[in-house]
C-alpha cells in the first residue's frame, strides 16, 4: 500500500471512524485513499473547524479526536485549536501535509514550519521523513495522545511519502517502544494512606474537581467518595459534569472568578481541600496567598509537573484520577467516618447556600436576561443535554446555571478561552453523540468567528442548535470595562450584525428569535424538537454582567455582586 | 544558585529544539549546554548549567520529565560530580612575551595548539573556575578572540549519571 493508505489503516486500528479536515496540494493523496476508505470524513468550511470539532468530538465520545489539513495555511489554521487542546488537555491527532521532502527548508510554495510552530502547543510531535515509519509513528501519537495527562499531537508528512510504498506490519507497527514515556498510574499506597488518614480528621473538608477526572473516566468514583464521606464538591470549568450539579446537599457548582458565593467562601474557609484532576489556574485561585489560606492540600494528578505548580501541595498524590479515587475511597472506608463527624461545616454550607443562591429573573426593563435563557435551555432538555459554549459572558452563564449531572455534557474551551469554538465543537460533539442534544450557548461575537461551520452543518445534516445570548457587545470585555474602565466601551459594540435568523436560513438552516422572555421557552422548544440545525437568536439584556464576580487578583472571598461597583 | 542538568534524551531530530524552547517559554536563561552520543548512539546526553532558584527549577525539570524524548534528568551536586570546559584563546605573542605565556600555559596544564608570529593558540581544559583563573591571566597580553564549549559533568565514582 502506499502511505496514504498506511496512513488510515492505522487509524482505522487505532478505532477511528471519523476525521475532520479540509484537503490541499500536500495532501491530495491522503484525500484519494479516504475517497473510498471506510473512515468517514467530515469537510468543513475552515480548518479551525476542523481542529475544534475533533476536539468536541473528543470531549464527547473519550475517544482520541482527529483532523487534517494541508501544509502552509491549512496547518497554520490549525494552531488555534491545537493549541485549546494542549490547555484543556484533549486528546487529539493532527495530520498536516508537508511539502516534498527534498523541498523541506527551501520555501517552497505552502512551506510552513508547523513542526516547529507548534512545539509550545503539543504534547508531542512528528516530522515524519521516512514513509517506512509512517504506520508506527501514528500508533505512537494515538498512544501518546490518550495516555497520561491527554493531549494534541501532531503529525507532519511530506506529501511524497504519502504515494511511497509502504509495508504495514500490524504488529511491528502497534507495537509501542519509548523509554521516556511512562505515566504514572496508580498512586503511591503511602500518599493515599496518608490522604484518607488527612481527609477523615478533617473538620471542613471540599472536594475541588477537574477536567482531569472526566478525562480519566472517574466521575462515579468522585460520587461514591463524596458521598461515603459526606463531602461538598465544587468543580473548575472544565470539571464541570464530574459531580451531579442537581444534588442539592453536596454540589457547590463552580469555583473561581464567575464561581458561586458558597463554593468560594467553602474552599477559602475548609480546612482540606482534595484537589482532583485540577491545575490551580488562576481563573479559579485568584490571589494565591488568600486561596484556602487554612486547608491541608490534597492533590491528585496524573501531571506530576501540576504538583505545587502554584498552590502549595500537602499531600501530592500522582496518578490516574480514576484509579486513584477507587483506591482513596477503599481506604477511607477503613475510617468508619460518621456524617456527624462535620455536622457544623454542613450546616455552615448550607447556610451560605441559602443566603446566597444563584436565583434567575426572567427579565428586567422588558428585556430578557441571559440567565433566564441558559436555565430555560436546562429544563426543557431536563438537563440531558450536551451543552457545548462560546466564549465569554455566554460561557459563565451557561457554566453557572446549565446543572450539568453527567460527564462529557459540558463543553467549553476552558484554557485558552478561544471564541469560536463552541460551535464547531457542538458539531463534532453531536457526531459522537448523535442521540443526544447538542446546544451550543454561544455569544454574538464568538458566533461569529466561525460562523461559516453552518455549512457543515447542513452539508452533513448535524442537527446541532446554537442559541445566541445576543446582547450586541464583545460582552464579557464590556464587562471589564464597565467595571474597571470608566465604561468607555473601547471597540466593544458589534451592534453591527448580520440578521442571524436570515444567515441560517441564507445556509438552509432554520432561524429564530426571542425578543421577549414569554417567548423564550416556545422558540427555544420548537427549535429543539425540529431534526434541523437551527440557530435561535435571543435578544438579552444588553448591558446584563455576570455575577458573581471575583476582580482578576483578588481574593476569591471578595466577590463583587449586582450591587457594588 | 547554578545548577548542572544532566539530561539523557533519545537521539533525535528536534530534540534540542524542544530542550532550550522550554527553558526558554518558562523564563530560564540557559547558561551552557553541550550535547553529543553517548556510549549507546540512542541516545544523547545534554549537560546543561542554567541559573535557578531551587522551587522554579523544580518546575522546569518536571516540565522536561514530560518531553517524550527526555529520560532521566539529574540535577549534579558539585560535590560529589566532576565537571570540564574547554577554552580555545586565541593571544598576542611579541618574542619579548612569549616564553613568559608559555609558563603560564605550562602552569595551567593548559595547551600551545597553534603558533603565528604575532599569536597563539591555546587550549585550556577544566573546572570553569580553572577557565576563568587563566583567562584572568592571559588577558593583559591582548585576547583577541574565545570560544568556550559548554560544561560538560557526571558522577563520580561508581555511581552512574
Ligand atoms: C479568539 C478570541 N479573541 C478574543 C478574545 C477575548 N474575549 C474574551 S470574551 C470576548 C467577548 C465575547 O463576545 P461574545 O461572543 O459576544 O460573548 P459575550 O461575552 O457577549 O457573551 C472577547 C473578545 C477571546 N477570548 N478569544
Ligand atoms: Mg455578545
Amino acid at each position: 500500500m502506499n502511505g496514504a493508505r498506511a496512513i488510515l489503516e492505522s487509524l482505522r486500528r487505532e478505532g477511528v471512524d471519523v476525521v475532520f479536515g479540509y484537503p490541499g496540494g500536500s495532501v491530495i493523496p491522503l484525500y484519494d485513499a479516504l475517497y473510498d476508505f471506510e473512515i468517514d470524513h467530515i469537510l468543513t468550511r475552515h480548518e479551525q473547524g476542523a481542529v475544534h470539532a475533533a476536539d468536541g468530538y473528543a470531549r464527547a465520545s473519550g475517544k482520541v479526536g482527529v483532523c487534517i489539513a494541508t501544509s502552509g495555511p491549512g496547518a497554520t489554521n490549525l494552531t488555534t485549536g491545537i493549541a485549546n487542546a494542549y490547555l484543556d488537555s484533549v486528546p487529539l491527532v493532527a495530520i498536516t501535509g508537508q511539502v516534498r521532502t527534498n523541498l523541506i527548508g527551501t520555501d517552497a510554495f505552502q512551506e510552513a514550519d508547523i513542526h516547529g510552530i507548534t512545539l509550545p502547543i503539543v504534547k508531542h510531535s512528528y516530522l515524519v521523513k521516512n514513509a517506512a515509519d509512517l504506520p508506527s509513528v501514528l500508533h505512537e501519537a494515538f498512544y501518546i495522545a490518550r495516555t497520561g495527562r491527554p493531549g494534541p499531537v501532531v503529525v507532519d508528512v511530506p506529501v511524497d511519502l504519502t504515494i511511497a510504498d509502504v509495508e504495514y506490519d500490524p504488529d511491528a507497527a502497534q507495537t509501542i517502544d519509548l523509554p521516556g514515556y511512562r505515566p504514572t498510574v496508580k498512586g503511591h499506597p503511602k500518599q493515599i494512606k496518608a490522604a484518607a488518614q488527612a481527609i477523615a480528621e478533617a473538620e471542613r473538608p471540599v472536594i475541588f474537581a477537574g477536567g482531569g477526572v472526566i478525562s480519566a473516566g472517574g466521575a462515579e468514583q468522585l460520587r461514591e467518595l463524596a458521598f461515603y464521606a459526606h463531602i461538598p464538591v465544587t468543580t473548575s470549568l472544565t470539571g464541570i459534569g464530574s459531580f451531579p450539579e442537581d444534588n442539592e446537599e453536596l454540589s457547590l457548582g463552580m469555583l473561581g472568578m464567575h464561581g458561586t458565593r458558597y463554593a468560594n467562601y467553602a474552599v477559602t474557609n475548609c480546612d482540606l481541600i482534595l484537589g482532583v484532576g485540577v491545575r490551580f489556574d488562576d481563573r479559579v485561585t485568584g490571589r494565591i496567598s488568600a486561596f484556602a489560606p487554612s486547608a491541608k492540600v490534597v492533590h491528585i494528578d496524573v501531571d506530576p509537573a501540576e504538583i505545587s505548580k502554584n498552590v502549595a501541595v500537602d499531600i501530592p498524590i500522582v496518578g490516574d484520577a480514576k484509579r486513584v479515587l477507587g483506591d482513596l475511597l477503599a481506604q477511607l472506608k477503613k475510617h468508619e467516618l460518621s456524617p456527624e463527624r462535620h455536622l457544623p461545616w454542613m450546616r455552615q454550607v448550607a447556610d451560605w447556600k441559602k443566603s446566597h443562591p444563584m436565583t434567575v429573573r426572567p427579565e428586567e426593563d422588558g428585556e430578557i436576561m441571559p440567565e433566564f435563557v441558559v436555565k430555560t435551555i436546562s429544563e426543557i432538555t431536563k438537563g440531558e443535554a450536551i451543552i457545548c459554549t462560546e466564549v465569554g459572558q455566554n460561557q459563565m452563564w451557561a457554566a453557572q446555571y446549565s446543572q450539568i449531572t453527567r460527564p462529557r455534557h459540558f463543553i467549553s474551551s476552558g484554557g485558552l478561552g478561544t471564541m469560536g469554538f463552541g460551535f464547531p465543537a457542538s458539531i463534532g460533539a453531536k457526531i459522537a453523540r448523535p442521540d443526544a442534544t447538542v446546544i451550543d450557548i454561544a455569544g454574538d461575537g464568538s458566533f461569529q468567528m466561525n460562523i461559516q461551520e453552518l455549512g457543515t452543518a447542513m452539508n452533513y445534516h448535524i442537527p446541532v442548535k446554537v442559541v445566541i445570548l445576543n446582547n450586541q457587545y464583545l460582552g464579557m470585555v464590556r464587562q471589564w470595562q464597565d467595571l474597571f474602565w470608566n465604561k468607555r466601551y473601547s471597540s466593544t459594540c458589534i451592534a453591527c450584525q448580520p440578521d442571524f435568523v436570515k444567515v441560517a436560513e441564507a445556509y438552509g438552516a432554520q432561524g429564530f428569535r426571542a425578543t421577549r422572555a414569554d417567548e423564550v421557552e416556545e422558540v427555544l422548544r420548537t427549535a429543539f424538537a425540529s431534526d434541523e440545525p437551527a440557530v435561535i437568536d435571543v435578544r438579552v439584556k444588553r448591558e446584563a454582567n455576570v455575577w458573581p464576580m471575583v476582580p482578576a487578583g483578588g481574593a476569591i472571598d471578595q466577590m463583587l455582586g449586582e450591587g457594588d461597583r | 544558585m547554578k545548577h548542572t542538568l544532566s539530561v539523557l534524551v533519545e537521539n533525535k531530530p528536534g530534540v534540542l529544539n524542544r530542550i532550550s524552547g522550554l527553558f526558554a517559554r518558562r523564563g530560564f536563561n540557559i547558561d551552557s549546554l553541550a550535547v553529543g552520543e553517548t556510549e549507546d548512539p540512542k541516545y544523547s546526553r545534554m549537560t546543561i548549567t542554567v541559573d535557578g532558584q531551587d522551587q522554579p527549577l523544580e518546575q522546569v525539570t518536571k516540565q522536561l520529565h514530560k518531553l517524550i524524548n527526555v529520560i532521566k534528568i539529574t540535577d549534579l551536586d558539585p560535590a560529589t560530580s566532576v565537571d570540564r570546559e574547554l577554552a580555545l584563546v586565541k593571544v598576542k605573542a611579541s618574542a619579548d612575551n612569549r616564553s613568559e605565556i608559555m609558563q603560564i600555559v605550562e602552569i595551567f596544564r593548559a595547551k600551545i595548539i597553534d603558533v603565528s608570529k604575532t599569536m597563539l593558540v591555546i587550549e585550556v581544559t577544566g573546572t570553569r573556575e580553572k577557565v576563568v583563573a587563566i583567562m584572568k591571566l592571559l588577558r593583559p597580553f591582548g585576547i583577541v578572540e574565545l570560544v568556550r564549549t559548554g560544561r560538560v559533568a557526571m558522577s563520580r565514582g561508581t555511581e552512574l549519571t
